[in-house]
């Protein structure tokens, strides 16, 4: 308590000395006398003092313009003196103020209390006049006690210094904003302080969390469900709500194609009606399902993209190697692991990543025998591609097989030979990264590089394979498309007996009521296409799950429970519990979501389907991963940062949507089903929409603006526009290395190493 | 919960809020972990300095090869013996806490790894370093010629003035531009 009336009686010389000839002695004397006295009798003259203060602020309140700037301008003065008493108090009696226990406190709020009343007392008995400066000074001075109390957060100080500095700063503020601004400041501190507390409690914040003994760091695998989980989310509530906005008026059900429960689904592209307005809202249908589509694709683009930004923007200057020993060094031990067998293979690992890192160092010199390692190199990728051109043709005779089986009809075939298709493509997917692995032995790189060569085969392998089923599934369009002519035929030929039978060749006939449940139905294309996806989706899930089941359960129950009767340690040496692989697991949902975004035009459901999918295989790989995987013994991630696996999203995604687009706008759709039947082409539901809705100037300006005229100049200024920045970035990054050799040679230069040395240490 | 947060006054819980990057809910479950580390007869939660042999024993720091350190530099007592008390504990997971700034935590690194508290990492403090990051036993030690090959090394890709030692400034260089920090040195109760 006496400490800080110290410190204030201090304040008050200080101040005195620097102007002199404006404070009246005579006051200062008396404040100074206030000071000096104990709490007790403070107490008794703060009584009289605050009346007058009291007086005092009303008469302050009805003064005019000019003679409050000069008080608010004193203050400014004031609020120097204390900001350098608030700075003294830092250094010299923070230690002091550590120590003081509870007990002291009363007597520390009543020395404050009327510290804070006698400087009311001042201000408003003092009034000499005040120049703009000192106003600014002042409003700074606020200005930057409120930044001092927003930063206090990322100081490192304890908590106990913090908390006297943040009662301090509050209190500065708190008496000069609201003072100055009439309590308008005050209100609006209030606000901010009430909304920072509002927000405080953030909705992930208010569970508390429960710590999980985590195998192993799998941060990437992590991100990648999450991330895919949260834009899964996303596209199926874009889905959802504009599938549910026209439910209610689907009274119709003229549309739908008979063949299994799930076809009559909103599942299928089928379902919906190609009516132009729908309901009392006249909610577009047709140009809701085109602009839904679209847009999907454009926000799944938007944020893959603003990911790689934001990735690339933390690593700092990319993916540079140049930290490689310090980072293992100072960021590999993970702390939230709270289990000591887990702790015991994190030791273990970090031997192993030091000891390779100082060997690679050294052998990063050495270069024997290239001959024979580029051989053996040229060799691996000559069997690789053997393997992926093998499986590609596989793929293919597999389709052609199931049409001709489709042509016989499909009852006279077993399961097996049903589902052939999707069959092939999972077994594949599943065996052919053994094989990589294998062959990868004979390359002898770096296990970063393998890794990188390993998951760029496995994606190649996933393309190759998706293409040649897309290409098949081409053949199986046009077929439908000749048999939807064929029926179109058919149709007109029924519809002309209809009228013949009744009428002779020119009198007008009576309009004949066709029952529309008597028409025959066109075959759709687009439900064929969508159904082909769910069935690959579904099959990849279904080889997914029993993988985990044998691979990797009764694997681990065989090594468990056989070891007893075993001759050689089951454990320890072959074949052992399976490893739990990050990179495999984050490129098998990197795949999946790309059949989703290929799939999700013709089957608007799919993406809901798939956070079904996502939600029940978290679980069940939570659950394998603790009970049957041990972590890998050489974590080497890809990359360091997460932006080659948001790379790859982004070349799937771009992939993936070539084929949607392409069918759009290439091939007619049915005649007889989906939202756009009866069109030339899907995206002609935009040209209607721009005639009818929209006033006739606005149908113009988009006939300009889409003139190719137009579009290409537009797209060459881009293209300049990328070849500028790249160059930019380029010098950028140039300039960069220059800084930072010439930081270590300037440092190296100026100095001797002892004052250096001292200089750094005092300095930071 | 109903009855620890009655004993955590509202305006203490909000000024915690205020100085650190906890939400309410991790001050209140400190709050009550904290008091169940207090023996029965030290009552006052708030107050209480609780020796450091007890905080080591949350399953949170038992197998953590710095866990010493830690009650180290987050310990404000004057004997500095790594003893620590609630607002000392709260600090802590501030520190370590997901919305911590880089900024915090690479200041709080540095003071951990300086097992000297020199104000720089040297190679003495460096060496400890390893030593603990390769566990206790004998077969996971480096040995001499690998430790000494391994802090050149380090030294030379982050001693910019090339003192020999790693000073805050230069570790924070380094550490900012590591993807793998902020994710890993996490604590979370």
């Amino acid at each position: 308590g006496n400490e800080r009336r110290k410190g204030a009686s201090r304040a008050e010389e200080g101040e005195s000395q620097t102007r002199p000839e404006r404070i009246d002695r005579g006051r200062r004397k008396r404040t100074r006398s206030h000071q000096d006295t104990k709490g007790s009798e403070g107490d008794e003259e703060v009584q009289p003092k605050i009346q007058s203060g009291r007086a005092a602020k009303t008469r302050k309140h009805t003064k005019n313009e000019k003679t409050r700037k000069k008080e608010e301008e004193e203050k400014a003065e004031k609020g120097e003196g204390k900001e350098r008493h608030g700075k003294r108090k830092k250094t010299s009696a923070s230690k002091k103020e550590r120590e003081e226990v509870g007990g002291k406190h009363t007597m520390k709020e009543k020395a404050q209390e009327v510290k804070r009343k006698n400087i009311i007392q001042q201000m408003n008995c003092i009034h000499n006049s005040l120049s703009s400066e000192e106003l600014e000074k002042l409003k700074e001075a606020v200005d930057e006690r409120k930044k001092l109390i927003q930063a206090l957060r990322g100081k490192p100080w304890p908590i106990k210094k913090k908390c006297v500095i943040l009662r301090e700063s509050q209190e500065f503020v708190e008496k000069y904003e609201g003072a100055l601004g009439k309590g308008k400041g005050r209100k609006l501190y209030a606000y901010k302080v009430l909304m920072s507390k509002a927000l405080m409690g953030r909705p992930y914040g208010t569970i508390p969390r429960k710590t999980v003994p985590r195998a192993e760091a799998t941060s990437a695998m992590d991100f990648a469900v999450l991330w895919d989980f949260g834009v899964s989310c996303i596209i199926t509530l874009t889905l959802t709500t504009s599938c549910f906005l026209q439910w209610p008026f689907h009274a119709t059900f003229r549309k739908m194609c008979f063949q299994g429960y799930a076809q009559y689904s909103v599942l299928f592209y089928g379902y919906y009606n190609n009516q132009r307005a729908v309901g009392w809202l006249k909610f577009r249908m047709p140009l809701s399902y085109f602009l839904v589509g679209v847009g999907t694709v454009a926000y799944s683009y938007m944020v893959v993209i603003r990911t790689m930004a934001r990735n690339a923007n933390e690593s700092g200057v990319g993916d540079d190697n140049s930290f490689n020993f310090n980072w293992r060094m100072f960021t590999s031990w993970d702390y939230l692991i709270g289990n000591p067998e887990t702790a015991d293979n994190k030791f273990a690992s970090i031997t192993t990543s030091f000891k390779e890192a100082i060997l690679e160092e050294q052998e990063s010199q050495k270069d024997d025998n290239i001959h024979l390692t580029r051989f053996l190199r040229v060799l691996a990728n000559f069997l690789v591609l053997c393997c992926l051109a093998g499986s590609g043709y596989l793929i293919y005779f597999v389709v052609r097989r199931s049409q001709k089986f489709a042509l016989d009809g499909l009852e006279n075939h077993t399961w097996w030979e049903r589902n052939e298709v999707n069959m092939v493509m999972s077994l594949l997917g599943m065996f052919c990264p053994m094989l990589f692995d294998v062959i990868s032995a004979l390359e002898n790189y770096h296990p970063r590089v393998a890794l990188q060569w390993q998951l760029g085969r496995i994606f190649a392998l996933f393309l190759g394979n998706l293409y040649t089923f897309i290409i098949a599934l081409m053949d199986e369009i046009n077929l439908k498309r000749e048999e939807e002519n064929i029926i179109k035929f058919n149709i007109t030929v029924w519809e002309a007996s209809l009228f013949n039978g009744t009428v002779s060749v020119n009198s007008t006939a009576p309009p004949v009521t066709i029952e529309p449940a008597d028409v025959p139905r066109g075959p759709c294309w687009e439900t064929m296409v969508g159904q082909e996806f769910v069935r690959l989706i579904i099959s990849d899930t279904m080889t997914t799950y029993i993988t985990l089941l044998i691979g990797d359960f009764l694997r681990a129950v065989l090594v468990r429970f056989l070891n007893y009767c075993w001759c050689w340690d089951l454990e320890a040496g072959f074949p052992s519990y399976s490893e739990f692989d990050v990179s495999g697991n984050v490129l098998g949902l990197i795949f999946n979501q790309g059949m989703i975004w290929m799939g999700a035009f013709y089957a608007p459901c799919l993406p809901a389907l798939n956070v079904l999918r996502l939600h029940v295989s978290m679980y069940l790989q939570c659950w394998a991963v603790m009970c049957c995987n041990v972590p890998q013994e050489r974590v080497f991630k890809a990359s360091g940062s997460n932006n080659f696996y948001m790379a790859m999203l982004l070349v799937i995604l771009f992939l993936s949507t070539l084929p949607a687009i392409y069918t759009i706008v290439t091939i007619p759709p049915s005649f007889d089903c989906g939202p756009f039947s009866g069109k030339q082409r899907m995206f002609d539901v935009i040209q209607e929409t721009l005639e009818s809705d929209f006033p006739a100037w606005f149908g113009k300006v988009f006939s300009y603006a889409s003139n190719p005229g137009l579009v290409l100049p537009f797209m060459l200024l881009m293209v300049l526009a990328i070849y500028y920045l790249q160059s930019t970035s380029k010098s950028y990054k140039e300039a960069n290395m220059e800084l930072k050799k010439k930081l270590q040679t300037v440092v190296q230069n100026m100095f001797p190493p002892l004052v250096q040395q001292s200089c750094f240490n005092v300095y930071f | 919960m109903g009855t620890t947060a009655s004993q955590l006054g509202k305006d203490l819980l909000s000024e915690y809020q205020e100085l650190t990057f906890l939400t309410k809910q991790e001050i209140l479950l400190a709050y009550k972990r904290f008091s169940e580390l207090l023996g029965k007869d030290e009552k006052d939660v708030l107050h209480e300095r609780v020796p450091m042999d007890r905080i080591l024993t949350l399953p949170e720091l038992k197998s953590n090869p710095f866990r010493k350190r830690i009650c180290y530099v987050f310990s404000t007592s004057d004997s500095k013996n790594g003893s620590l008390t609630f607002e000392d504990f709260l600090d802590l997971l501030s520190a370590f806490s997901d919305s911590a700034t880089m900024e915090i935590k690479s200041h709080y690194a540095f003071r951990i790894f300086d097992f000297d508290d020199d104000g720089t990492l040297d190679c003495g403090d460096l060496e400890k370093l390893v030593n603990c990051l390769t566990g206790e036993t004998d077969e996971t030690k480096l040995t001499a010629e690998e430790m000494r090959q391994l802090i050149s090394n380090i030294l030379e890709e982050s001693d910019i003035d090339k003192d020999g030692t790693v000073n805050l400034s230069e570790f924070q260089h380094v550490i900012s531009r590591s993807p793998d920090f902020v994710s890993s040195f996490k604590i979370v109760l």
